[in-house]
């Protein structure tokens, strides 16, 4: 510990004394709050506002919206958008199928089984994506493992394509995202009060009943939550798409990254990454309308 | 809401030698009671009883380890609870918090597929049953603790079920909504001839709502009465001790009975007559109980009272403690200790002061002889 007393001490004290306690607390929230905020302006907002202005700056001739111009004018721009948006919204899908009967045996389960599953779930979090990716790839491939093993079982005459088309990014996409959704989702499961359930059951309720009339509502804030936070990551989803994908299979983080690394056409990048930024937040918003997110956030009563 | 047509309100329901261990924990052991068709029965105990556990086999959520629950002479313990149609009340309540009033109440009624119209209708009567009535649109967060506790009970209640079974249900509520609700609930009861079996610690609760009670402790039947007869007559020092208040002194028997009343000589010397609890034979150690509403100051020196209709013995007043319907007494019996007397604030009655010496006198058929020693 150092002797001196930081500034921040001090502001603390003199706030201590010359407030009504009320504000004294909210000035007290809002130091907390400060580094995070200073973070995230230096580090976000203001590189952010900079994309902005690049998407609408042209070098050594000013401001245009050329770039947005030809974004809507070029058609597989608004191809690849599309395909994004379908790619995002067909592994959210897997996800959540693959996802919620996952959680809701972790949150079922005694609790002994559970923490073990739990760890399978969550081990893939502690290797790097390249690897897990690359991983895929070898097991994938034309004479990888799994059609090696078709072959031998005698299942299919020549191997099956597995590799470099949609079918390979939605598995590829849907291994990295499923614990993202398992979790949320199993959070939400988690904080369901088993007597609920009890109580459905006394009233007469089947199993069946129970789940479909009291569970599962009960859930929905975890399957929302779950969505919209796959969602999102899939649409700026790169590695994968591109290791496992085919040419017909690109993304639109693969278009910035090549007009970034390839064509140096830098404001049109930009221009790219503003896009997706709105249409996200548009999604957001008209996602928010429906299910209502703020119920997400809400602390329970 | 009208008792269910044909069979006549609730069902009977019989414990027969219920066990229910945990490993090697026994919780519930030999648990056999018969409850009387449209009767409320409480089983009453300290936590860690078995009273929650065998209510939970009763309800199905237990399965017994050995024994039986019959209801109306058929055999449950093999059913899933929801096959059981026993309405239930939680401690938690546990109202469906995404589900309106209404459609809490009407989630019995759904489950069972019953048409929209009787559905409307039997919801309406049921939230009139709990005076909750213009509440149906509202969502469980919007209601107070009480109002909650009515939708679980209505809910519990609109399927007709004979048997409604509740665990410890008031036990969240403050003092004064917890009383008006056990009348409520009692009221109920009664309406609707159904059978209650209701769980509960709080022995005021018992007595206040009960036909018969079954006392509770470390998984077995201490004992079953009205209330009446375990307050009036308990049959162990734990049902004298747990079941209102009660004045422990230790004794040794002397001699025979006389009309059934048994002399016993205290450690400091104080000799009294009291009831044997059970059998009892001369020399044996007991535990007196004598409850402190039943200990009367009176005037005079206390030997001249003393005859085989009448105990008494002298002693000082410690101290007073005025508590708004009676005063507490706590009096010094010198080497027989100290017991608690309770006079009513009532003009005539005698109330000493602290620091006076009073003589007491009691009935030797009010004052209850425990074997000690024995288990």
């Amino acid at each position: 510990m150092s002797p001196a007393p930081g500034p921040a001490a001090d502001a603390v004290a003199t706030v201590d004394a010359s407030l009504a306690p009320e504000r004294r607390d909210a000035v007290r929230y809002l130091l907390i709050l400060l580094p995070a905020v200073l973070v995230l302006l230096a580090l976000f907002v203001y590189p952010l506002l900079g994309i902005v202005e690049r998407s609408v700056y042209k070098p050594k001739a000013g401001y245009t919206l050329e770039f947005y111009g030809q974004i809507w004018r070029v058609p597989v721009y608004l191809q690849v958008i599309g395909r994004t948006f379908r790619t995002s919204a067909l592994v959210t899908l897997v996800c959540l199928a693959l996802g919620y009967p996952l959680a809701y045996l972790l949150a079922t389960l005694r609790p002994r089984v559970a923490r073990l599953l739990m760890i399978v779930v969550v081990l893939p979090f502690f290797t790097s994506i390249i690897v897990r990716t690359y991983a895929w790839m070898v097991l994938l491939g034309r004479n990888g493992v799994v059609n090696q093993y078709l072959t031998w079982l005698g299942l299919t005459e020549a191997p099956l394509p597995l590799l470099y088309n949609q079918g390979g990014v939605l598995i590829g996409m849907t291994y990295v995202l499923l614990p993202y959704m398992v979790l949320t989702i199993y959070s939400v499961m988690r904080g369901i009060e088993p007597g609920f359930i009890r109580a459905a059951h006394s009233l007469g309720a089947s199993r069946w009943q129970a789940f479909r009339r009291v569970f599962l509502p009960l859930s929905l804030p975890g399957i929302a939550g779950g969505t919209l936070l796959v969602f999102i990551l899939s649409l700026g989803f790169f590695i994968t798409p591109a290791l496992m994908g085919g040419p017909s299979d690109v993304m639109i983080a693969m278009l910035i990254e090549r007009e970034v690394e390839f064509t140096l056409n830098w404001s049109f990048a930009s221009a790219l990454a503003v896009i997706l930024l709105v249409l996200t937040l548009i999604g957001f918003v008209g996602y928010n309308r429906i299910v209502r997110l703020e119920r997400i956030f809400e602390a329970r009563s | 809401m009208a008792p269910a047509e044909g069979v006549g309100g609730g069902a009977e329901v019989r414990l027969h030698e219920l066990t229910k261990t945990f490993g090697s924990v026994v919780a519930v052991q030999d648990v056999s009671a018969t409850i009387d068709r449209g009767s409320f029965f409480t089983l009453l105990g300290p936590s860690g009883s078995g009273k929650t556990t065998t209510l939970m086999m009763v309800a199905g959520f237990a399965y017994p380890t050995q024994g039986e629950v019959f209801v109306d002479g058929k055999p449950v313990a093999g059913l899933p609870p929801q096959k059981r149609e026993l309405g239930m009340v939680f401690q938690s309540y546990a109202v469906f918090p995404h589900l309106t009033v209404f459609d809490n109440i009407a989630f019995p009624l759904q489950v069972r597929r019953a048409r929209r119209a009787e559905i409307r209708q039997r919801v309406g009567e049921a939230l009139e049953l709990v005076r909750l009535q213009g509440y149906d649109r509202r969502l469980p967060r919007q209601l107070s603790g009480g109002e909650q506790q009515r939708v679980a009970l209505a809910r519990a209640l609109v399927f007709r079920p004979r048997v409604l079974l509740m665990d410890e249900p008031l036990g969240a509520l403050d003092k004064k909504l917890r009383a008006h609700m056990q009348l409520e609930l009692k009221h109920i009861q009664r309406h609707l001839h159904v059978t209650v079996i209701y769980v509960t610690h709080d022995q005021e609760e018992a007595l206040t709502m009960s036909d018969r009670v079954a006392v509770m402790q470390r998984g077995r039947i201490e004992q079953v009465g009205t209330p009446a007869e375990l307050y009036e007559a308990p049959a162990s020092r734990f049902v004298a001790d747990f079941l209102g208040e009660s004045n422990f002194v230790d004794g040794v028997v002397v001699g025979a009975p006389t009309a059934g009343r048994w002399l016993v000589r205290a450690g400091g010397g104080l000799e009294f007559r009291g009831v044997g609890a059970m059998p009892l034979q001369a020399g044996q150690p007991v535990t007196a109980a004598i409850r402190p509403e039943k200990l009367v100051p009176v005037e005079g020196p206390a030997g001249a009272l003393q005859t085989d209709a009448v105990n008494t013995c002298k002693g000082t007043v410690e101290e007073a403690i005025y508590v708004g319907d009676a005063t507490r007494y706590r009096v010094a019996l010198g080497a027989d200790g100290a017991v608690t007397v309770k006079v009513p604030n009532r003009l005539g009655l005698r109330q000493p002061a602290e620091g006076e010496a009073v003589a007491l006198a009691w009935s030797p058929d009010e004052t209850r002889l425990f074997p000690r020693g024995e288990a």
